[in-house]
């Protein structure tokens, strides 16, 4: 939240500062009134399992817009997150099946499974950061490419066909995804670990401040001697080590990878950080507002689902509604 | 009836034997790429039947192109002939509207059109079609599922995308319930976009919103496999049934090695029919003859007694 006061106009603290103290908050109000809406439709929308349910959905897509919210501060873009959780997933599934004989189908081999998924998230965001700065294309032309080179391979790995985890391997890492502490699902007690780490680095740290102020003036970040390149890079590190958290989740839940795993996770993830307050040109976001922006896309779905009001068809129509309306209720911050 | 036709008229291409060959054939087929677990079955199907027919065909040279969208599917037809000279072309088409004008130029240039699975728009540009039954998907579905539940209970639809096939899937299946097991009832009917991870969601939410379900139409295996899950998660006993559809190798081995107590059958609606499509389309062109102008592949129940037949263990589907 350190929107730099460059605001020629910037009166003293009044009515306008109140109207944008409302509008970030936006994003909360808005999750809150879908959820007293759904509610009243189904009272079923507010049970315990339900909530966890959405919550658990909403896991994925928000532990990858986390990493998201720190491209895309730093005036970046990463088009090819679904498709970097689609090749990482296939990518750990036939590593896995391929170790059980020898490893064993137990603990060993998932950890390995898991491991190799950190491993190849950060090299592709090792790859991505390298390619945009060093070789100096645009982030959005990188990212297309390797969504699709990402995709292709998962495909061509696959035969077009599925990738299914050993059956004794799926057994031994079920928990991962069905598994709870005190009650709460493991993906809810990441997703929560990794938005708080998130916002501590952005807000607490060095590297956060460094991050937003390259998104804000590049140029006079360089000035600052700091280290646009390093910076840069390691934001999309941070981005496919999140993938790959989201993917050491997902993989349990289905215990399989298709050509049509992860389709579309890239725009989720970007309207999560989006409703959430951060700006699309970068320099200014938090990770409270993705969190809350991740929930409120999974929080429609489900309502939808729950109830019958209206028609299937246009169940993508309400989603957009919402978007824009939350974006609306925004816009006194830009 | 249909089914002894169609077999008929398999046996009867088939026996027409190598020795009979005329001339050179070129046969271009045009598929979509594997971009799903059926499309991927397609391509398989497809160049298995290629290295079976040239072998069988030493006249016939057969190329199989895949196309990730209809775009780029029209410009492969168009090079088809012009650079390798097709004389038979056998497309399975993305989509039925944007192709149909270039397959109509082909047909009009004197290549012999033959369409799988999505007819075309206007009808006229092919000179055969080869395709699944859809209607009967649903059909067959509703017959079983009326019968294992006794005639009684609620079930809930999984739909695929919206599409024509969609639309004539789940109207059959509703309308064989309603004449034959009127006490069946329809919860409810939702996209699952033929996906594993949409058809987890919406089943999640079936079972948040429905206390007792007794069975779950799937209607695809992809999406089965997702509803299969979400029924475990929520360790939900009361659903007794779930019937995917479509024959997905894992899916058929469930109901042949019997263990599975939720999946005891399935419909098929085979990727093998580009097969099928290739070798009609090949005796015919060989022996000089025109196929049959229409040939309904049928969708067919798979059972325990019968799953070994649609069992392809090598195919990625």
């Amino acid at each position: 939240m350190s929107t730099p006061t460059t605001d020629p106009t910037a009166t003293p603290r009044t009515a306008r500062s109140v109207l944008a103290r409302v509008g970030s908050l936006g994003p909360l109000l808005g999750l809150i009134a879908v959820a007293l809406l759904a509610t009243a439709l189904n009272p079923d929308f507010a049970s315990f399992a339900n909530v966890s349910n959405v919550l658990t959905r909403a896991a994925f897509i928000g532990i990858i817009a986390v990493g998201a919210t720190f491209v895309i501060i730093s005036g970046g873009i990463d088009l090819s997150v679904g498709s970097l959780a689609a090749l990482t997933a296939g990518t750990v599934i036939l590593i896995m099946n391929a170790l059980a004989p020898s490893l064993g189908s137990g603990v060993p081999t998932v950890m390995v499974g898991m491991l190799v998924a950190l491993v190849v998230g950060a090299l592709a965001g090792l790859a991505h950061g390298t390619l945009i700065t060093r070789g100096r294309i645009e982030p959005f032309i990188v990212t297309l490419g390797t969504l699709g080179i990402f995709r292709a391979v998962l495909t061509y790995l696959s035969q077009g066909g599925s990738i299914t985890l050993d059956l004794k391997l799926s057994d031994t890492y079920s928990p991962v995804y069905y598994g709870s502490v005190l009650g709460i699902p493991v993906p809810i007690l990441v997703f929560v670990a990794v938005a708080l780490l998130g916002g501590l680095v952005l807000n607490r740290t060095r590297y956060g401040r460094y991050v937003q102020a390259i998104g804000s003036n590049e140029q006079v970040a360089r000035y600052a001697a700091i280290d646009v390149t390093r910076v840069k890079i390691l934001t999309y590190v941070v981005q496919g080590v999140c993938v790959a958290l989201a993917t050491i989740l997902y993989v349990p839940r289905l215990g399989s990878a298709s050509p049509s795993t992860g389709l579309l996770w890239e725009l989720e993830a970007i309207a999560a950080v989006i409703i959430g307050g951060t700006a699309l040109r970068g320099g200014a976001g938090r990770v409270w507002g993705t969190v809350v922006g991740a929930v409120l896309l999974v929080t429609i779905e489900n309502m939808l689902n729950l109830t019958n009001i209206i028609s299937v068809y246009l169940n993508a129509a309400v989603q957009g509604v919402v978007i824009i309306l939350v974006a609306f209720f925004q816009r006194g911050r830009r | 009836m249909k089914h002894i036709t169609y077999t008929l008229l398999v046996s009867m291409a088939l026996g027409v034997s190598g020795a009979l060959a005329q001339g050179k054939q070129v046969i271009g087929v045009s598929i979509p790429s594997a971009d799903h677990g059926w499309t991927g079955g397609v391509v398989y199907h497809a160049n298995e039947a290629k290295k079976a027919l040239e072998k069988q065909y030493p006249n016939a040279t057969i190329i199989v192109k895949t196309a990730k969208d209809a775009t780029e599917q029209a410009n492969q037809i168009q090079d088809l002939y012009t650079v390798n000279k097709i004389n038979t072309l056998v497309i399975l088409p993305y989509e039925s509207a944007p192709l149909t004008a270039p397959v109509a130029n082909l047909k009009k240039q004197g290549v012999y059109t033959v369409v799988v699975d999505r007819g075309l728009t206007d009808a006229s540009a092919q000179d055969a079609y080869v395709a699944g039954d859809n209607p009967g998907f649903g059909k067959v579905a509703a017959q079983y599922m009326g019968k294992e539940m006794g005639g009684k209970g609620n079930v809930v639809i999984l739909r695929g995308i919206p599409t024509v096939i969609d639309n004539q899937r789940v109207d059959a299946f509703e309308a064989a319930l309603k004449a034959q097991y009127p006490g069946v009832k329809v919860l409810d009917k939702k996209f699952g976009n033929w996906n594993r991870d949409d058809a987890f969601k919406v089943m999640q939410d079936y079972l948040t919103r429905f206390p007792k379900i007794d069975a779950v139409w799937a209607s695809d295996d992809d999406m089965a496999v997702g509803v299969l899950r979400a029924i475990q998660q929520a360790k939900r006993t009361d659903v007794k049934l779930v019937l995917g559809g479509a024959g997905m190798k894992e899916m058929i081995k469930r109901v042949m090695d019997g263990n599975d107590k939720l999946i005891r059958a399935n419909v098929t609606y085979p990727p093998s029919m580009i097969a099928d499509a290739m070798k009609l389309a090949v005796a015919a062109r060989v022996a000089g003859k025109a196929m049959p102008k229409s040939t309904i592949i049928p969708s067919v129940l798979v059972t325990k007694s019968n799953a070994s037949k649609f069992y392809y263990p090598n195919s990625p589907f």
